[in-house]
């Protein structure tokens, strides 16, 4: 059957997977059940290449209400209060089509996490492109905010954090990954379940068109050349005005317990949003394609089934619930079409005009898709890359400076966030800008805190220590604003899973995030792993996204900041004033030109020790300014405070200022406080050294100086002028 | 009695409108854009959002939602008439206040803190606070630069009708201030009788210092003011 193979393959399937297929069904599927394969098979949707690693991860704890697995990880805030959260990744659909990639990349995360019953509160963006010397670089780069500014502003979400990165390795394969957070109270959590034989399937939302077909499997799931172009069919168009009053009308429906299961269409589109829910409920269904309200007519079966036309819920609703359902929709003015039954026997059956398309074993499109354990490879070249020699003489600490500031990088990201609403529900306590954000649960004394935080050249040099220590300076982040890190997400984003270099880089990473989040009692309860991030056979580096929810309560009411600092104040380094790591360090890479060496490891036991102690000082309202040193290391951090504060410092043995070791901080005290944090400090047992003074309109490490002024403007600008 | 706080699709303001207006005395309920019936209230809040999607232009499809007609007839009456944001956009659309807010002058989109001083105490927006007070008050919108026609923009700033204008941190009107290209560098008018007031700032999001600013706080007082005026 000659052209049944040639249309597997152009859906993206192997030979041996459109052979299970015929096993599974006992004959040659139809047009409409291979699409359903295809979508549901794509490493995108069924995780075949990373599923064998993936349990590695620690997911238990005692707060755990929801593990990984369903649409959003749910945690334990006490009092009734429920935090879901999830990461995504839309890489490549925002390479081709910047815009609309990034937009539905927002949109597509919301809904994992009001799936869940939860209303999402805040949104963190992680974005990485090639340099921005480039003109399409930064065509990409303003596409990307703008897509997120004009999705997230207009559904009501604030983007709260995130990161944003330049590298050339990111030059033919952006990374666009979002986080969305939600909270909900506990009798509002809702399942992925289609509940009973008779439970009615109702499609919310948005019509149903040609937009984002394949968009799992033909885009997320293969590598890029320049045919690339070519796949912007398969990218979905967004609608925020639908998606706000979509979340309006299902928090409605929980909120009355109209809802038995309710699934979001994302990649797979009804394939999934059938399929699975009845999966998990052990039931079959029937479906009638001519029920969809569809946006163009004569879509076929196939089309229909593996669209990924973005706004759409399925809600399993009783029976008796049904007309409710349907008046709570047409009250918020959106479309809901009654589009099947959930039946007996585990098989789903899939109808068209009263003729049968597709007849398959619902847990087959999930639990049977295919598992690959793919070889693994310490890459050939590792050894010399950590030995090799690269140009380390002494800096010149105000010229670097200097250059560092002018780094996008490390620049104000003032040009992004101010693009987004950071502010929306009157929660934002701690916005972007700072180390996490700090986000109060009105009319309680929680906060919730969050980061995202990622770092490529490191995780190149060394993916298990690279990715423990995104936890442990992710933790540092969530800490520094008062609250106990409680959760863990991750977007793994790799190179393309059949080379076993990039297979023995992802494995290195999942064991790195695994052992830091066991050896400070964190949980994954979530994550996404996004392959083929590879143009022309160049990968990308490894680069693990780490997402970290932490609580605060009572949360401070003036937590630390970075322009909190004030004159007369005194700087202190906690943690250990050893500065010899710039293996991968953004000093390394700007003022040398090299990335090499081998990053120092992580101390397991300081992690945890520093990571309390930053938590109870943020809480106490010891430390007006209270900061973890990461990519510039300690100048970098000072530069910062300096900068944000309108104050000048004094810093009076700074070794190498630019070194970047783990499990540091810097902190400005008053000097009345000096003795309290000294007694804390030693009984948490971490090294504390008074460093400086703050005053003055200077930065001074020993003898050289940079102005503040002149400081200020060239990390002020730095993005403004690259984009105008 | 209580002030209507005006939900259509696409709203997002909304709750957050109730909750700043609670801390200052006023009680609010959220009503949906269909309601053709606001008898039961002493005043209106159009909060901030993306009403309609925003779809065709900011307001434009708004003006004809169903409550509307209520408004009009409520601004008629004299009762107070906010408009926040995404709220003034639409009051200018429906010819409740003159003249027209166009995409920002940089063409992105600004959320931040920003200066602005009281140019004007003759209204339902300003009434409480002094004349050259000086607020910092978080922007947000994309189509925030307000313009009129010169006629009629004289007519207004002759009359008063410009309530505030963005300045500096010290209050000085400069221009280099202005964050959106402004005509005039208008942050809020009223109407001729100073009942309808429409601001791009949003006072409900600086009620709180934890929050970062309780500056808005004296802007919603004039307008809780307002509300026990009209109720008398």
């Amino acid at each position: 059957m000659p052209e049944a193979v040639a249309l597997h393959r152009t859906l993206g399937m192997t030979d041996d997977e459109y052979a299970s297929v015929c096993r599974i069904l006992d004959r040659a599927p139809r047009a409409a059940e291979l699409a359903m394969y295809s979508v549901m098979w794509s490493e995108h949707c069924s995780y075949k290449s990373s599923r064998p690693h993936l349990g590695r991860f620690p997911s238990e704890a005692p707060w755990v209400v929801v593990g990984p697995g369903e649409n959003a990880g749910v945690i334990d805030l006490g009092d009734g209060w429920l935090a879901a959260f999830r990461i995504e990744s839309h890489n490549h659909p925002s390479f081709v089509e910047p815009y609309q990639g990034a937009a539905t990349g927002v949109g597509g995360i919301l809904r994992d996490v009001f799936t869940m019953g939860a209303r999402p509160i805040a949104v963190w963006d992680q974005i990485r492109f090639g340099s921005l010397d480039d003109p399409h670089n930064r065509y990409l780069f303003a596409g990307v905010v703008a897509g997120i500014a004009g999705y997230g502003n207009a559904v009501g979400v604030p983007t709260v954090g995130g990161e944003v990165a330049f590298e050339d390795c990111y030059a033919g394969n952006p990374l666009v990954n979002v986080m969305a957070l939600g909270i909900l109270r506990r009798e509002q959590l809702v399942l992925a379940e289609a509940g009973g034989e008779g439970t009615e399937a109702i499609l919310l939302g948005s019509a149903t068109g040609r937009d984002g077909i394949g968009g799992a499997s033909v885009l997320a799931s293969a590598s890029f050349d320049d045919a690339s172009s070519a796949k912007r069919p398969s990218v979905q168009v967004g609608d925020p005005f639908e998606e706000k009053k979509l979340i309006e009308a299902c928090l409605e429906l929980y909120q009355r317990d109209l809802v038995v299961g309710i699934q979001d269409l994302g990649a797979a589109g009804l394939s999934c949003a059938t399929s699975e829910p009845a999966a998990k409920s052990g039931m079959g269904m029937e479906v009638d394609l001519g029920r969809v309200h569809v946006r163009e007519p004569d879509m076929t079966a196939a089309e229909l089934l593996m669209s990924e036309s973005q706004e759409r819920m399925m809600a399993f609703v009783a029976p008796d619930d049904v007309d409710e359902v349907l008046a709570v929709a047409a009250r918020w003015e959106i479309d809901a079409s009654r589009i099947g039954t959930v039946s007996p026997g585990g098989t789903l059956r899939v109808f068209e005009n009263g003729a049968l398309v597709a007849e398959v074993p619902a847990a087959s499109l999930s639990e049977d898709a295919p598992v690959y354990h793919r070889p693994l490879r310490r890459p050939d070249g590792l050894d010399d890359l950590w030995a090799e020699r690269w140009n380390n003489a002494p800096p010149d600490v105000a010229a670097d400076l200097l250059r560092l500031l002018d780094e996008p990088s490390l620049a104000d990201p003032a040009w992004v966030y101010e693009q987004y609403d950071h502010m929306l529900f009157l929660n934002t306590v701690i916005g972007p800008g700072h180390d996490g954000a700090l986000l109060r649960i009105k009319g309680t004394s929680k906060a919730l805190a969050g980061t995202t935080d990622g770092n490529g050249r490191r995780c190149y040099l060394d993916p298990r220590r690279g990715a423990a220590r995104l936890v442990y300076e992710a933790a540092l982040n969530v800490a520094v604003t008062g609250a106990l890190p409680m959760a863990v997400v991750d977007n793994l984003n790799f190179g393309n899973p059949e080379k076993p270099e990039v297979m023995w880089q992802f494995a290195e990473t999942v064991e790195g995030i695994s052992e830091a989040c066991e050896n400070l009692g964190l949980p994954v309860v979530g994550g996404n792993v996004s392959f083929y991030n590879e143009t022309d056979g160049i990968d990308i580096y490894p680069t693990p996204i780490v997402g970290l929810i932490g609580l605060a309560d009572p949360y401070p009411e003036h937590p630390p900041r970075l322009d909190r600092a004030e004159s007369g104040m005194d700087l202190w380094l906690l943690g250990p004033e050893t500065t010899k790591d710039l293996a991968g360090s953004a000093y390394q890479k700007i003022i040398t030109g090299a990335i090499a060496g081998r990053p120092a490891e992580p101390d397991a036991d300081l992690a945890v020790r520093v990571t309390g102690l930053a938590a109870g000082l943020a809480a106490a309202g010891l430390t007006p300014v209270l900061h973890d040193l990461s990519e510039g290391g300690l100048a970098m951090a000072v530069a910062k405070m300096c900068i944000l504060s309108g104050v000048g410092a004094t810093v009076d043995r700074p070794g190498q200022p630019f070194a970047e070791d783990p499990h540091r901080l810097i902190a400005a005290v008053h000097p009345a406080g000096a003795d309290r944090l000294v007694v804390m400090a030693d009984e948490a047992g971490v090294p504390l050294h008074r460093i400086g003074t703050l005053g003055g309109r200077a930065i001074r490490f020993g003898s050289a100086e940079v102005s503040l002024d002149e400081a200020a403007t060239v990390w002020r600008d730095a993005l403004p002028r690259r984009l105008g | 009695m209580k002030a209507a706080v005006v939900v259509f699709p696409g709203t997002n303001c909304e709750h957050d409108a109730v909750y700043a207006l609670a801390s200052v005395g006023v009680e609010a309920e959220l009503v949906w854009h269909r309601q053709t019936d606001l008898s039961a209230f002493a005043g209106v809040v159009l909060p901030g959002g993306f009403a309609h999607g925003d779809y065709l232009r900011t307001g434009a499809i708004a003006r004809f939602s169903p409550v509307m007609t209520e408004v009009e007839r409520m601004a008629a009456a004299g009762a107070p008439v906010l408009g926040i944001c995404n709220g003034f956009q639409i009051l200018c659309e429906a010819g409740l206040l003159p003249g027209v807010l166009l995409q920002n002058a940089g063409l992105r989109f600004i959320c931040r803190p920003v200066h602005v001083r009281v140019t004007s105490t003759d209204s339902i927006l300003t009434r409480a606070a002094r004349i050259g007070q000086v607020l910092q008050i978080p922007l947000n919108s994309y189509e925030g630069n307000y313009t009129a026609a010169p006629g009629t923009f004289a007519e207004m700033q002759s009359s008063d009708r410009i309530v505030l204008r963005y300045c500096d941190a010290t209050g000085a009107v400069t221009g280099e201030a202005n964050p959106n290209g402004s005509l005039g560098d208008t942050a809020g008018i009223s109407n001729q009788s100073g009942n309808v007031a429409g601001l791009m700032p949003h006072p409900e999001r600086a009620v709180e210092s934890v929050l970062g600013s309780s500056d808005g706080r004296v802007l919603l007082e004039s307008f809780a003011m307002s509300m026990s005026a009209a109720d008398a």
